[in-house]
C-alpha cells in the first residue's frame, strides 16, 4: 500500500513541479499578497476620528485652523459637501468642517464620536465656527458588507465558473473539436458569458433577497438599477477572466493567475473595509478593478438611494470593461492547448 | 466523378521548434473516395490532416479545395472525427448531437444519422457512461450532424477491440455508400487495406508510396508468404531453394509457385499443421519500403 501511495505521490509531485508556470505562481501569489497586504497597513497607528474638510488639501493646516494640528485625528478633503453632509448623518464621517467658506462645522447630535470631536474643536481656539447639528442612526455595518460580500462571491462565481471550465475543455481537446466547427471564438465566449451570467445573476439575486428578508438590509434606492450594476458587474468579469485564461491550458496555472487578481481585488475594491482615507497610489489602482465600480454603486444605491446619474460613471466604466476584455479575450483565444 | 479534385495537397510542410513532422507532402483526393493516410505513429500523418481540416496552419504549402483555397465555407462542409476528443460532461448523447446540430447551418437529418451509426439505444445515456466503441460511434455521428461533403476519420478505431472495430468499419462502408469523400488516418494497415479506395504511406514526414492498395501490392509483390513456426522448419538454406525469412518465431518463405514450394517442403519431410499461406500486405510494403515495422 505505501508503495502504491509513494508511486503516486512521487508522479503528482514531478507532474507540479515540471508544470513551471504553476510553481512560479504558487510561489508568487502568497508572496506578492504579503506584500501587498503590508504595503496597505503599512500607516502607523490607525486614526480614531475620521473628519471631513470642504478646503484644499494644502489648506489643512495650523494657520487655517489650529484644530489641524490635533494628533489621532483623520483629515480627509471632500469635493461634494452634500454627500459630506450625508456621511455625517450616516456615521461615516465624524464631523465636517469648512473653515475657510461657510466657516461652519456639521456634526451629528447622535454620534459619541461627533460629540468628543465637538469638545476638542471648540477647546482647540482658533477662529470660531457655526455650528450645524444634523442627526441620523449610523448605517449598520451589515448593510455596508453585504454588498461587499456579495461582490465578493460574485466575483470568484465568474472567474472560476468560466476560467476553469474553459481552461478544461482547452486542456480534454473539446476547445479543439469546436473549433472543426464553423464556431467562432467570439461567438464561444459570448456564449460562456451569458450561461455564466445567468446563472451569477440568479443566485445573487436568490441570496441577495434571502438577506435581505433575514437581516432587514437597508436599501433606499431602485432594485433594476442595482440588478443592472450587477449585471455589468458580473459581464466585465467573466470577460476578464477570459481574457486571462486566453491561453492557458493548466488548472494550476488558471487558478494562480485568477487568485492573483481575485485577492487584490477584494482587499482594495474595499469588501471589508473603506479605502476612504488609505495611501492615495492605492485609492487610484482601486479605480481599474471592475469590483470597485461594482461596490461603488451597489452601496451608493442600496445605502444613499442614488439614481441612476449618479453610478452613470460607474455603470460606463464596467461596460467598456466588458466590450474591451471581450474583444481582448476573442483576439487572444486559443482553441487549441499545443498551438 | 468530378474530374477537379476534392482536396488538393501542394508541397505541405510543417515544422515545430527545430522538428519537421511534414515535409513536401503532395497528393490529391478524387470526389467520392475513401482515401487513407497509413504509417506509424509519428509519421506525420495526422498534422497532415489537421492542416487539411484547417486545424493548424502549414509552414509552407497549400490546400486547396474543389480548386480552391479552403474559405469560411469550408467547415460548413467537412466532418471531423479527431483521434481523441472529449465531450462536455453532463450531457446525455442525444444533448450532444443536438449541441453540435446547433454550430452548423446545413444540417443532415438527426434520426437518420442516429440509425446509421446505431445510437438509438444509447440516446439517453451519459456521455461519460459509454464505451469505447460507443463513444466512437458517437463522435462519427457527430461528424456526419452537417451532411458533409468530405469526412476526416483520424485513427478512428485505435484502442477498440477487434469487436468493435470491425463494427466500425461497416459504419465507414455505410458512409462511404452515400458518396462522401472521406480522409482516414490510421496505422492499421489492414483498416487502410479494406476500406481505402486509395492511400499515401507516409514515413518520417514524407510519403514513400502512393495509389490503390492493391496496384502498390501488384506493383512491389508477385509472390506469397508460406508461413511455418521456426520450429517445424529444420532444412539447411542449401536443399531449400526459395527466399527464407526469420520472422517473430517463424519462418516466411516467399514464393511465386506455391504448389512448387509446398511439394518442396513435403519432401523434406516439413511439418505443413501450422502452415499459413498468405498474400503480400501493406504491412510487408512498408518492410519492403524502409526497412522496419510499420507498427513501431
Amino acid at each position: 500500500m505505501i508503495r502504491r501511495f509513494l508511486a503516486i505521490f512521487r508522479a503528482r509531485n514531478i507532474e507540479f513541479v515540471r508544470d513551471r508556470s504553476s510553481v512560479i505562481w504558487n510561489l508568487a501569489v502568497p508572496v506578492l499578497l504579503v506584500l501587498a497586504m503590508a504595503w496597505i497597513f503599512s500607516e502607523e497607528a490607525r486614526p480614531v476620528f475620521k473628519v471631513g474638510v470642504v478646503a484644499p488639501e494644502r489648506e489643512l493646516d495650523s494657520e487655517t485652523h489650529p484644530f489641524f494640528s490635533t494628533r489621532h485625528i483623520q483629515f480627509i478633503t471632500v469635493a461634494d459637501e452634500t454627500l459630506a453632509i450625508r456621511k455625517v448623518t450616516r456615521h461615516q464621517l465624524d464631523m465636517l468642517l469648512d473653515p475657510t467658506g461657510k466657516r461652519a462645522y456639521w456634526v451629528n447630535t447622535d454620534s459619541p464620536k461627533g460629540y468628543i470631536l465637538e469638545k476638542m474643536l471648540l477647546g482647540s481656539g482658533g477662529t470660531p465656527l457655526s455650528r450645524a447639528p444634523v442627526s441620523g442612526e449610523p448605517v449598520r455595518y451589515i448593510d455596508w458588507l453585504l454588498p461587499g460580500i456579495l461582490g465578493m462571491n460574485m466575483m470568484f462565481s465568474c472567474f472560476f465558473g468560466v476560467g476553469f471550465i474553459v481552461v478544461r475543455y482547452r486542456k480534454t481537446g473539446f476547445l479543439k473539436r469546436l473549433n472543426a466547427t464553423p464556431l467562432r471564438a467570439v461567438e464561444f465566449l459570448s456564449a460562456q458569458i451569458a450561461s455564466r451570467l445567468l446563472i451569477t445573476v440568479t443566485s445573487m439575486s436568490l441570496v441577495f433577497a434571502g438577506m435581505s428578508t433575514l437581516l432587514d438590509i437597508r436599501m433606499e434606492g431602485s432594485y433594476l438599477l442595482l440588478f443592472v450594476v450587477a449585471a455589468l458587474g458580473a459581464i466585465s468579469m467573466i470577460a476578464l477572466a477570459l481574457v486571462v485564461i486566453s491561453r492557458v491550458n493548466s488548472e494550476e496555472l488558471a487558478s494562480g493567475l485568477l487568485n492573483f487578481l481575485g485577492w487584490p481585488m477584494m482587499l482594495l475594491s474595499g469588501v471589508w473595509f473603506s479605502m476612504e482615507g488609505s495611501n492615495q497610489v492605492l485609492q487610484a489602482a482601486s479605480q481599474i478593478l471592475p469590483l470597485t465600480h461594482i461596490l461603488e454603486a451597489a452601496r451608493a444605491i442600496m445605502i444613499d438611494g442614488s439614481g441612476w446619474a449618479h453610478v452613470a460613471s460607474n455603470l460606463i466604466v464596467l461596460s467598456a470593461m466588458g466590450v474591451i476584455c471581450l474583444i481582448a479575450g476573442a483576439y487572444l483565444f486559443q482553441w487549441r492547448s499545443e498551438a | 466523378m468530378n474530374a477537379t479534385p476534392i482536396l488538393e495537397v501542394r508541397d505541405l510542410r510543417k515544422r515545430y521548434s527545430g522538428v519537421t513532422a511534414v515535409d513536401g507532402v503532395s497528393f490529391s483526393i478524387p470526389e467520392g473516395v475513401c482515401f487513407g493516410l497509413l504509417g506509424p505513429n509519428g509519421a506525420g500523418k495526422t498534422t497532415t490532416v489537421e492542416i487539411m481540416e484547417g486545424i493548424v496552419d502549414p509552414t509552407s504549402g497549400a490546400v486547396e479545395y474543389l480548386g480552391a483555397p479552403r474559405d469560411h465555407r469550408f467547415r460548413e462542409q467537412i466532418g471531423i472525427q479527431f483521434q481523441s476528443t472529449a465531450l462536455q460532461d453532463y450531457l446525455t448523447v442525444a444533448e450532444t448531437l443536438r449541441l453540435f446540430l446547433g454550430l452548423y447551418r446545413r444540417t443532415a437529418d438527426l434520426d437518420e444519422v442516429v440509425t446509421t451509426c446505431a445510437l438509438q439505444e444509447l440516446m439517453d445515456r451519459d456521455n461519460r457512461k459509454l464505451s469505447g466503441g460507443q463513444r466512437q460511434r458517437l463522435l462519427l455521428a457527430v461528424a456526419l450532424l452537417n451532411d458533409p461533403r468530405v469526412l476526416f476519420l483520424d485513427e478512428p478505431t485505435t484502442g477498440l477491440d477487434p469487436q468493435s472495430r470491425r463494427n466500425f468499419w461497416q459504419l465507414v462502408r455505410k458512409v462511404k455508400k452515400q458518396r462522401k469523400t472521406i480522409v482516414l488516418t490510421t496505422h492499421y494497415m489492414e483498416e487502410a487495406y479494406r476500406l481505402c479506395d486509395e492511400i499515401v504511406i507516409m514515413d518520417r514526414g514524407t510519403i514513400i508510396a502512393q495509389g490503390p492498395p492493391s496496384d502498390l501490392l501488384a506493383e512491389h509483390f508477385d509472390d506469397t508468404v508460406l508461413q511455418i513456426p521456426a520450429e517445424d522448419f529444420s532444412i539447411p538454406p542449401e536443399h531449400f531453394p526459395f527466399n527464407v525469412l526469420h520472422h517473430d518465431g517463424n519462418v516466411e518463405i516467399s514464393v511465386k509457385d506455391v504448389d512448387a514450394a509446398i511439394r518442396r517442403l513435403i519432401d523434406c519431410g516439413v511439418s505443413l499443421r501450422h502452415l499459413e499461406i498468405r498474400a503480400r500486405t501493406l504491412d510487408d510494403l512498408f518492410l519492403e519500403l524502409t526497412g522496419k515495422e510499420l507498427r513501431t
